[in-house]
């Protein structure tokens, strides 16, 4: 392995960005005590997927095109969530294809990790587990999973803090039923699917979810709200930063 | 518009099955069966893995020599005295079928397992000829019995439970016993379907494999009914798709043990039926002659986009329904197409056009379930992507390639403008801020009912700042430069 970079690039994502904004602190807390500087872009907005897989091309290439501005140099980007790296990595050179910006698309692609990816693979992180026991679920996204290949690195994190148990629930590997637009565009079928899955959730018995994507935790914590039940989803950075931050650090 | 009933109506009939708790108790219980056979058959990943870059590999090269394949299949089967048609539409593959069927003096035909008969309804059209078709296999013979259409490619009845298939068996099998016990069921039903091989002058089959060097039609089946279909009338008519052509003979068994494995978690099925040619002199049995009907209906539309002809690769084990958690939600009848599942909303628009199947392609959360286990890689996400942007594209799109048939479908000016404004804001830092900043502020101001998203989850609650500001915030703190 080569030796760590000293500066990466945070990418929030917008859902972080307006509903889950302590994630991307935790985030940068985690690589800061790691000795990395981290740089979070004000000019960064959204992956630009909800255009793309909506179909309209043109719209995604133009706010892609703000993000590769924005995060320009060669430094790693990490991003706080399975799906939008998995936008970023692996559409935005065959969404550039045969552009003059493909090129450009291309390196960045190449710069682009998902967190807990970044956190095991590069850093090869070493967590201390200060919090109490707990059980817990671990919900991984369909983009997490299979584009980016990353449910191991979580399970990894999760399996360093001791005092953490980590229950299996039922048909975990399926989809929660967000999808972006699906969601609202074939409300019955997602909310067939965010119920099934958020019975499992409830069946298995914990006191937690955890998850690497937010826009799940979006659909997963709402429809948690909508029945009345005290479970809910946070995301891994949270997770992780609280349970190995010092105690007299915590309050 | 290329089919005579009304359109069918996917939004509704989606909405109405996945709020059907009967229905999906039945279809998720079907599917966990399904998928748990095809685990048992893959138990080593690495193994499945090489055998799907096999059966990928087969697919591939044969698409890509299709046309010459096709001649080749043709040839072959000519100098076997295998009869060779060509149908561009599902009309005319009718009117081949029933032309066979009047110069064999036959008013009835009976059938094994084909989909492509489903696709072009031929018993629906040899109903209306005053002809008749009788369905031999056991799903399709219930399925018949209930005029009701397949559920699934390779299960027709799995929608029907067995208390459904009692009912259905005593009140419309003359002098039948009520009885709920599954061997008794499927007892009946032989014995139901035995008598109309003995009168049957045409049988009808579907193709599993083609095979272009030899001439051989390969067909898979578990109940007999297909080798009796293909061998006790006088005459066999097969009827296929053009993509289901190998080049060779030796591409048949990965294709199979990929085909059987991820249907009905089966290494090998029952029956294996390898057909070349019909009876031969001195040989006691088999039909007097064999016919094959070739159909297009739409695919040589995929075959002339690089990135749609991957959709043709397609086997039809129906491992991409089987893993779909939209179709374990609605169950096959709500596509309202032949092909349910991921892939009919890869095929089904080049079969209907695009005006008739403009829900399909956004019916996808696009988890990537289907490609993970489909057994020839057909990357089935990337597809739907692509007819999601065929679908919102307008028919005069300047440098668009027309290459879908009711491309544009989806398209409202009313939309692209709201993707649009989207775009300007997400592009432009300024205007983002100024949306953040009023997600985030107004954030009391959302109505407790947000539309589609409140059916099942609370609204969505914003964060009093956004992490734009709390890195801002907390880098002051930290004495950083942003």
């Amino acid at each position: 392995m080569t030796s760590p970079p000293k500066t990466v690039y945070l990418f929030g994502t917008c859902i972080v960005d307006i509903f889950f904004p302590t994630a991307g602190i935790s985030a940068i807390k985690l690589l800061e005590r790691e000795g990395i500087e981290v740089r979070y872009p004000q000019a960064q907005s959204c992956c630009g997927q909800p255009a793309y897989s909506s179909g309209y091309l043109t719209e995604a290439r133009s706010v892609a095109m703000a993000q590769m501005m924005a995060f320009s140099g060669d430094e790693p980007i990490v991003v706080l969530s399975g799906s939008c790296a998995g936008m970023m990595k692996h559409h935005y050179p065959s969404l550039f294809d045969g552009l003059p910006q493909q090129t450009q698309a291309r390196a960045f692609a190449a710069r682009i990790y998902e967190l807990t990816e970044f956190l095991t693979k590069v850093l090869d992180i070493k967590l201390c587990d200060l919090g109490q026991p707990v059980e817990i679920a671990l919900h991984t996204s369909c983009a997490a999973r299979r584009e980016m290949g990353v449910r191991d690195t979580s399970l990894a994190l999760l399996n360093q803090l001791d005092k953490v148990v980590l229950k299996q629930h039922d048909h975990e590997a399926e989809c929660c039923g967000f999808g972006g637009t699906f969601s609202v565009r074939h409300p019955h079928i997602s909310a067939a699917m965010v119920e099934d899955k958020t019975s499992a959730l409830k069946a298995c018995g914990v006191q937690q979810v955890v998850s690497a994507d937010c826009a799940c935790l979006l659909n997963i914590n709402g429809a948690l709200e909508k029945q009345g039940a005290a479970l809910r989803g946070q995301h891994i950075a949270d997770f992780l930063w609280q349970r190995t931050q010092h105690v007299e650090a915590k309050q | 518009m290329s089919h005579s009933h009304p359109l069918h109506d996917f939004r509704a009939a989606s909405s109405h099955a996945a709020q059907d708790p009967t229905q999906r108790h039945n279809t998720r219980a079907a599917m966990d069966f399904l998928m748990q056979r095809r685990a048992a058959q893959f138990p080593d990943a690495d193994e499945l893995s090489r055998l799907r870059d096999l059966g990928q590999r087969i697919r591939q090269r044969a698409l890509s020599r299709l046309p010459l394949l096709l001649e080749q299949l043709e040839a072959r089967c000519v100098a076997n005295g295998i009869q060779v048609h060509w149908a561009d539409t599902p009309a005319e593959a009718c009117e081949i079928v029933a032309g066979l069927m009047r110069q064999a003096n036959s008013q009835e035909i009976i059938k094994g397992k084909s989909m492509v008969s489903e696709e072009i309804e031929l018993n629906h059209f040899l109903e209306a000829q005053g002809m008749t078709a009788l369905e031999s296999d056991m799903g399709e013979f219930i399925v018949q019995l209930a005029h009701e259409k397949p559920s699934h490619i390779i299960m027709p009845a799995i929608h029907k439970t067995k208390v459904d298939i009692a009912h259905l068996f005593h009140d419309e099998l003359p002098r039948t016993p009520y009885t709920e016990d599954v061997d008794e069921l499927i007892q009946i039903g032989r014995h139901a379907l035995r008598q109309r091989f003995f009168t049957a002058k045409v049988g009808l089959s579907g193709v599993n494999v083609a095979v272009a060097e030899t001439g051989t039609l390969v067909l898979v089946e578990n109940e007999g009914n297909g080798r009796l279909t293909t061998s006790a009338p006088e005459m066999h008519i097969a009827i296929t798709g053009i993509e289901k052509v190998v080049e060779k003979l030796e591409d048949v068994p990965p294709i199979l043990s990929l085909l059987t494995r991820s249907a009905t978690g089966q290494p090998i099925t029952t029956y294996v039926n390898m057909i070349s040619s019909p009876r031969k002199a001195g040989e006691k049995d088999g039909p007097q002659q064999v016919h094959l009907v070739l159909l297009d209906n739409g695919r040589s539309q995929a075959y002339a986009d690089l990135q749609l002809r991957e959709t043709l690769q397609c086997i039809r084990c129906g491992a991409c329904m089987n893993h779909c958690p939209v179709y374990t939600r609605i169950g096959g009848h709500a596509y309202g197409t032949t092909y349910p599942g991921p892939i009919g909303k890869i095929i089904s628009p080049h079969l209907l056009g695009l005006d008739d199947t403009k829900d399909l392609p956004s019916a996808s959360t696009l988890c990537g379930a289907c490609s993970e286990v489909c057994p020839v890689r057909i990357p089935i996400p990337e597809l739907l992507l692509r007819l999601r942007q065929e679908s919102v594209t307008p028919e005069n799109e300047p440098n668009h390639p027309h290459t879908v048939r009711g491309q544009g479908a989806k398209y409202r000016a009313t939309e692209k403008w709201l993707w649009r404004s989207w775009a300007r804001i997400y592009s432009q830092p300024v205007l983002y801020r100024a949306s953040r900043f009023a997600a985030t502020r107004l954030r009391g101001l959302l109505p407790h009912d947000v539309g589609a998203w409140t059916i099942a989850r609370a609204k969505p609650q914003p964060a009093a700042k956004s992490l734009h500001e709390l890195v801002a915030e907390y880098q002051a703190t930290q004495g950083n430069q942003p």
